[in-house]
Formats: C-alpha cells, structure tokens, sequence
C-alpha cells in the first residue's frame, strides 16, 4: 500500500448558498509533487484552506489524515505545527520589513532580552541559501523582485520545519526564467524527501513538475492522473478541467491586416521615475497596423510594461523622448485623458491595483474612463450607464446577476472582462492589453481570445504584452522581443518559436 | 426574501436613522419634552449650521480616502475676524465684506488644494499645519480682541428670520406654508417619477416603500415647519444651509465630477490611469472645503454677534465626528450627504439635549467621543460581516 502523507476523506465545505467542496477525496504519497488543477473557483483553494485550517474543524465534513493521524485544525497554527505550510497566490510579506525580518515573523528569534538578531539574520540566511537566494538577508522585501520574494516565502516554509508544502499559484507573477528555477527547486526539495501540493493553472509547468494530478471540477476531484513518466496528455488535463472538448486553445481567426498604420512608435526612450539616471526604454520604434495582433514577448523587467504606460500619455517615466502617430498623425499625448482622446487604451496587468475599483459597480467601473458618454451638461445619466455595462456584459459574457453587482465580488475572468469592457466602452482604436489572461483560467481566456479577435475583426489595433510565450505564438500575427528596455528582435509569428524567442533575448544579453 | 431577513437589511440600511430616532426620543423623555419647544428645535438648527455646512465640505475630503481637512476650524476664525474687522473699521457695504471673505475661504482653499493636490503633501501634515496657520493669522487681524459686529444688513443676511407681513403675526404662517409646500412637491415629484420609472418598464421600489418613505418626510417637514411657525420663522440660516446641502448632494450623487471623488477613494491609481486628473480631484476636494469653512466662518460671526481668537475651536472634530457618524468609509470611496445629514443632526440632537438637560460640559465630550466610536465600530463590524467570504 501506498506510504500515504496525507489523505483527505469525503470533505464537503458550504458556504451560505453555494457547496464550494462535494465530497472531495484526495491522496497525496510521502514525496511527491502532487497538482491540483482546475478552473478558477472549481474549489482548489477552498480544499486547500480547509486542509490548513483557515476553515477550521467543524465547519466542513469529512476526515483529514495526515501522517497516519486524523486532525482537527483549528487554526493556521495547528496545521504550522505538524509541518503543513501554505503560500498563497498573494504573498504575505511586509515590503518595509528585511528578509530575516519577514521570514520569522510571528515565529521571532528570541533572546534574553527581546529578538535575537544576530541568529535571526544567521537563520535566515540558512534558509535562504538552501533555495539559491544570494541576498544579504537584510535586504528590503520591497528591493528583490517578485521571483525573489517568492523564494523567500519559501525560505520561511523551510524554517517552520515543513513536511508538506503547499503553493497557491506559485508562478502565477513570475516569468518564465523565475518559474523554472522555482519549479526545479521544488523538484530538487523532492528528491531531499519534502512533500508539495502544487496548485496551478499553468499545463506546461505541472506536466514538468507533478508526479500526479488531481483534476478538480465544480467542488469535485475528476480524477487523479499518474504523471510520473512525465508524458502526460495535455489536452486530457483540459478536457477534465472544462468538462467540454477544448479542440484549440486558440480561436481561430481571419487575419485581415489593413496595410494603415494604427500606431506607430519611434526611437522611445523613458527614464525611471525616480531613478532619472537610468534608462528604462532604450530607443525603442514599432508599429501596429490596423486589425493585426502584435505581442510583445520578453522577461519580467526588460520594460514593455514601462513602455506602453510612458506611451499612455507618459503614466510612467521621466524625460519620455520620441515620435508617437495614431492613425498616421503625430501627436504628442500630455495626461491620460489626452491619451484616451487619441483612442489609446492601456489594459493594465494589474487588474485589482490599477485597473477597476473593486468597491464599486460594474456599471461604474465600466463608463469611468469615458463618463462623459453618458453624462450631459456633468450629469450623469444612471439608466443610460446600465444599458451601456449591460450592453457589454451580453457581448464578452460576463457572469453576474446584475450590473450593480460589486467588482470586487466577480472571479478574476469576469473582472478582467469589466476591464477590458471599460476600454471598448472607452472607444479606444489602439489597445495595450499588458498579460490579459494573467492569472484567469482556461475557459475565461478563451473568451478573452475571442474577444481580442473580435477587437481587430472590427479594425481596431491591438498590441498584446504577455509572458506566456505559447498565448502569443496562438494569437499574435508579428512578436516584438525585448530585453532590458531595449529592442532585440521582430517576428512574424508563423515564423517564431518559443526557442527562438528565447534566443533573441539571450543573444543581446552578451552583448 | 423572508420578513426576517428583510427587517435585518431594513436595519442595517437605516442604522443611524433609527439611531437618530431614538436618541431624540430619550432625549426628548429625559428633558420632559423641552427639547419639542419650538425655541429648541429652531435652535437645534442654528447651532448646528455651521457642522452641516462644513460636513459636506468634509464629505469630499474623506471620499478621496479617508482624509480630513484639521485646519477648517481655524479658517472659520480667520474668515469671521476679517468680515468683523472689515465692518467695524471700513465703510463698506455688508454684502461686499461677505463677496470678500467668501473670495478669502477661496484663497484659502487654493492655498491647501495646490499643496495637498499638485504637491502632494499628505493632507493631514497639510492641514495641520493650516490649523496653526489660520488660528495664529486669525488672531492677529483680531488684534487679540473680541470684535463684535453691529452691522445689521449683515445680522440680517444671515442670522434673521423670514417674515411676511399680513401673513406672519404671533403665528409665523409663512413657515408652515412654505414647509406644506415642500411636502407636497416631494410627494408629487415621487407619483411623477415612479409614473416615469413604469412608463419606461425600469425596476423601481415597492409602493409602499416609496411612499412610506416620502410619508415620513412628509410629515417631519410639516411637524417641525410647524415648530417653527411657532417660534420666529424660518431662519434665512436654514436657507443658506439648505442650499449647500441641496448642491452638495446634487454633486456627490448625480454629476460626474463627484463621481470621481469616489473612484479616487476606491482606487486612486486605477482613476488616473482611467484618464481622470486626481490631482484636480484633491485640489477640489480641499479647496471647497476652506470655502465652505469661510462661509461657515460668517454664518458663525453672525450668529453669535461677535469674533474672537477662539472662535470655531475644534469645529473640524465636529464636522469629520458627523460624517464617520453619518457612514462616511474611514478608507475613502463612500458615503452619502444624506448619511452625513443624519450624523450632523445626531451629533447635534446630543449636544442640545444634553445642554437643555444642564450636563457638565466635560461630559458632553465623552458622550460625543462614545458615540463617535460606537458608529465607526458598527460599521466596520457589520461591513465585515457582510463582505466577501474568507
């Protein structure tokens, strides 16, 4: 029989009105990656909490064995004790407080006389040296990047003595360079006897990764797929997932690209903001014609994001110098509000920080970058604005029971519709979308696929940053590469490979 | 829905109404009914002028994410000192000294906004500092004297009564008219625009909830127009007062620039990136309120008669203890006038009932400071509860 680390028996979690969990089983070996996979609010993360005690013993049913004992958790730090560990998707460090710091918070170094800092910092750098992180351990959280602040949640697992560690969305901000190193980590912690659950929405990465899968669906395990020959079938984990036959990832489409220009960028150069030395953007010229699908591939930093904000009417940056024409004019834009005048629009990649107010409506989320469409003489119409979000939400399928429903109580696909419906609402003719499908699931990109064609179908330009090199291989017709503000290559996608991405990138780094 | 859960959202919707309704009411029991004496109720309003005023100046302010303006008490003292100087030392029309320290709130608000708005100086450093500021310039145009004011057509703009001759005798009639007049324009106006709502098939309240409502509205304007047909009138305070309030939450709920004050409460970054200057949004939220607290400063002046160097200390608790009160977020993004209307008027119900009383002034601080704290505990308790799960 099976050495068993953990087995959850029959769990069954309701909330008022929904049953998040139904009769969930689950098996995890001593020493395995284990994958749980499955669409947003397919209950993941429920399990998940209920295994860690943030749902305490008493509000689910079922049993939970682990290490041969049944547990009763009832808070966080009951599961802590026996060695289970959670990081969530949203990291829990303190961006003001160093790495020692936040690694033994709640869990402080003690002294005679309050922390101990010398063997605070000593530990630390323990911990951190056994997941590859160089940093003096009395760095900032807020000076290390995002990869970096991920390992360092680790780093913290580690030093609570972790047996069985679970990761919510590891990857979900990392690139592509940082999720690998994470993954081959988890990968090496494996072959020193460490226990993980892994839970992702990226395919490619779990068939790297897991030794098995666990496929959840609608608050139930579909099945648990053995992967240990690494030779999975993607498209098995799909159909699991979905519940439907996902023939292509990617809808298909006409490429009908108009030979006018939709916006065209030469010679771009930002400085950092505060910074004002540094260079952010390096020279950067492109162009985007109308109806054509143009991405923007590159690692975490090489500056797309800070690119297109400085383009939208200079949100980003000091000393912006360059050329921009829309439609074939040059225009110089001063504020956002020029910029959206022009028919810009730039999608931000984060949706709950810069993109919607997630304590109003949908219908107020959806007319705020162009309120004067439904207002006159400064005043609001109210019944025009629901029609103008209801409109939308029959046209990109949002799932919600009212337009008046919060933003903040939507799944992260439906906000990121609200999103992109505020910038169609916003008659924008040249759209950024800076990682649209960023942390949604398969189903809910889909639709964001569909509705990006939808965008060039009826001319518009659409310019689509992202990180995931096969999401722009599927929809893109050209690929810019970048690389530390610098332009490195152009592609046409018919022609381009995720290898020769990579080189691109590569290549000008030796330079 | 079951009648259970309905009577819980009907609570939970009209808190501090209910709240308002019964403190009256204990106030009016432990006073032995003097707090219904018409000379009470009409003074509950003037004394309370200058907080209505101020809250809705206030409103803005913590809209743009909780923050409040410390410096308005002062600028009531800086304003009323430069009106009583102006007309106890120049010749100048009355109507002119009231243009020139409206246009001196202005300056005021100028001065903040472009710090806090184009600076961004953090608000409360900011106003800060204007409390030392204006309370110290204040003084020094009082020359450290109490100035009092004689100018009638100024007693008169502000702090007398309306009177019709042939209609008002012992009995202010005209009060009562022009309150029955009120109530049946709003009773009009909802039979108007629920016909509207159902021409157009758009969803609209139950009727007897609409009504219900309306009814008991209705019946406060007659009952306390009333009360003051009984006493001197309608104050030409109230009337100031009312128009304030009236554009206030005009502005807050139906025009897009208030809309914006909220979107920067919810999420400043996200506004700004939706193309909406929120640095416009700070300087307008600051500069309105100095305007307002200039105008408060002569509603202040005239009532009392006189200025000095304490004139309107801390008049800004007052007005920020009214919103919070009221239901105002401590983090920004939301809050109604109407909500700050009824904490205003809490507040206020508590002050005067406690001075009809004869409470020691000390412990009309701590029962204030209590139901301050209470409000903000409920809710951020209640909001708790009922927002997302997890």
């Amino acid at each position: 029989m099976a050495d068993n680390i953990l087995v959850m028996k029959n769990i069954t979690k309701e909330f008022p009105g929904v049953k998040a969990l139904d009769n969930v089983n689950l098996e995890v070996e001593r020493g395995e990656i284990h994958a749980l996979v499955g669409e947003n609010g397919a209950g993941k993360s429920t399990l998940m909490n209920v295994l860690s005690g943030i749902y305490p013993y008493g509000t689910y049913t079922g049993d939970i064995i682990y290490e041969g004992q049944e547990c009763r958790f009832k808070t966080l730090r009951d599961s802590e004790e026996k060695g289970i560990v959670i990081i969530h998707q949203e990291l829990a460090l303190i961006p003001e407080l160093s790495i020692g710091e936040n690694m033994f918070l709640g869990n402080e170094r003690k002294g005679k006389f309050g922390i101990d800092w010398d063997r605070t910092y000593h530990e630390a750098e323990q911990h951190m040296n056994q997941v590859g992180l160089k940093d003096d351990a009395t760095t900032l959280i807020k000076d290390i990047g995002t990869g970096k602040q991920q390992l360092v949640e680790i780093a913290k697992a580690l030093s609570k003595n972790v047996k069985l560690l679970i990761l919510d969305e590891p990857t979900s901000s990392l690139n592509e360079e940082d999720s690998r190193m994470l993954l081959n980590l988890l990968l090496d912690f494996k072959k020193q006897g460490l226990t993980s659950i892994i839970i992702s929405h990226k395919i490619n990465e779990i068939a790297y990764v897991a030794d098995k899968i666990t496929v959840v669906r609608d608050g139930a395990t579909i099945e648990t797929i053995d992967n240990t020959d690494r030779k999975v079938d993607e498209d098995r984990i799909i159909r699991g997932m979905v519940g439907r036959e996902l023939s292509d990832r990617y809808p298909a489409r006409e490429h009908k690209i108009s030979p006018e220009i939709g916006m065209e960028v030469k010679n771009w150069t930002v400085y950092h903001p505060v910074y004002i030395e540094k260079k952010v953007v390096d020279n950067v010229s492109f162009n985007v014609h109308k109806g054509e699908i143009v991405g923007f591939s590159g690692l975490q930093g090489a500056g797309r994001t800070e690119l297109a904000m400085s383009i939208f009417g200079g949100s980003y940056g000091t000393n912006i110098s360059g050329e921009l024409s829309i439609g074939g004019k040059p225009i110089k834009l001063r504020s956002e509000r020029a910029a959206i005048e022009a028919g810009l629009a730039y999608v931000t990649e984060d949706r709950k920080g810069n993109g919607l107010v997630l304590e109003e409506s949908i219908a107020q989320n959806t007319t705020l970058a162009r309120l004067e469409k439904v207002c006159s003489h400064g005043i609001i119409d109210v019944d025009k604005e629901n029609a103008a979000a209801e409109e939308f939400r029959e046209k990109l399928n949002t799932k919600t029971p009212s337009v008046q429903q919060l933003v903040g109580n939507l799944s992260g696909g439906n906000q990121q519709k609200v999103l992109l419906a505020k910038w169609m609402f916003a008659d924008a003719d040249v759209l950024v979308l800076d990682e649209p499908t960023r942390g949604i699931d398969v189903g809910a990109k889909y639709e964001i696929y569909c509705i990006m064609n939808d965008m060039v179908a009826q001319g518009k330009s659409v310019i689509m940053i992202s990180s995931e090199m096969p999401e722009l291989l599927g929809m893109c017709d050209r690929i810019y590469v970048m690389n530390e503000g610098c332009m490195v290559a152009e592609m046409a996608a018919a022609d381009a490979t995720q290898e020769k991405i990579m080189a691109a990138i590569l290549k000008s780094d030796k330079a | 829905m079951t009648t259970k859960t309905k009577a819980a959202q009907f609570i939970k919707k009209y808190t501090m109404v209910i709240a308002l309704v019964v403190v009256f009411a204990l106030f009016a029991v432990l006073t032995g009914g003097r707090l219904l004496y018409p000379q009470n109720m009409s003074n509950l309003l003037l004394q309370n002028a200058y907080v209505l005023v101020m809250a809705c100046g206030m409103l803005l302010c913590i809209l743009t994410g909780g923050n409040v303006d410390l410096s308005v008490g002062s600028t009531v003292c800086l304003i009323g000192a430069i009106g009583a100087q102006l007309l106890a030392n120049t010749n100048l029309n009355a109507v002119l000294v009231i243009l020139i320290c409206l246009a001196a709130g202005a300056v005021i608000g100028v001065w903040q906004g472009f710090w806090i708005g184009n600076v961004h100086i953090p608000p409360f450093i900011c106003t800060l500092a204007g409390m030392f500021l204006f309370r110290g310039l204040g003084r020094v145009v009082l020359g450290s004297r109490t100035v009092s004011i004689n100018n009638q057509l100024f007693l008169n703009i502000f702090a007398s009564y309306i009177q019709i001759p042939g209609i008002d005798g012992d009995v202010k009639w005209s009060a009562f008219i022009v309150g029955a007049i009120v109530a049946a324009f709003l009773l009009v106006n909802t039979i108007l625009s629920r016909a509207k709502k159902a021409r157009k098939g758009y969803k609209m309240a139950s009727a007897a909830s609409a009504f219900g409502k309306i009814i008991v509205i209705d019946a406060l304007i007659l009952v306390y127009t009333w009360k003051l047909a009984h006493y001197k009138g309608i104050p030409v305070m109230a009337l100031w007062v009312l128009a304030v309030v009236l554009i206030y939450a005009f502005i807050t709920s139906k025009t897009a620039f208030g809309r914006y004050f909220y979107a920067v409460g919810g999420n400043e970054k996200a506004t700004k990136l939706s193309g909406i200057d929120t640095k416009r949004v700070y300087f307008m939220a600051y500069a309105s309120m100095s305007f307002l607290a200039g105008l408060s400063g002569l509603l202040m002046a005239a009532r009392i008669g006189s200025v000095n160097g304490d004139t309107g200390t801390s008049f800004e608790m007052d007005a920020i203890g009214s919103c919070f009160i009221g239901g105002a977020s401590a983090y920004g993004g939301s809050g109604t006038v109407s909500g700050i209307m009824v904490g205003a008027i809490l507040l206020g119900v508590i002050n005067q009932g406690m001075s009809i009383i004869g409470l020691d002034n000390n412990w009309q601080y701590v029962v204030k400071g209590a139901v301050l704290l209470v409000a903000v505990i409920f809710d951020v308790v209640s909001n708790h509860k009922t927002g997302k799960a997890g």
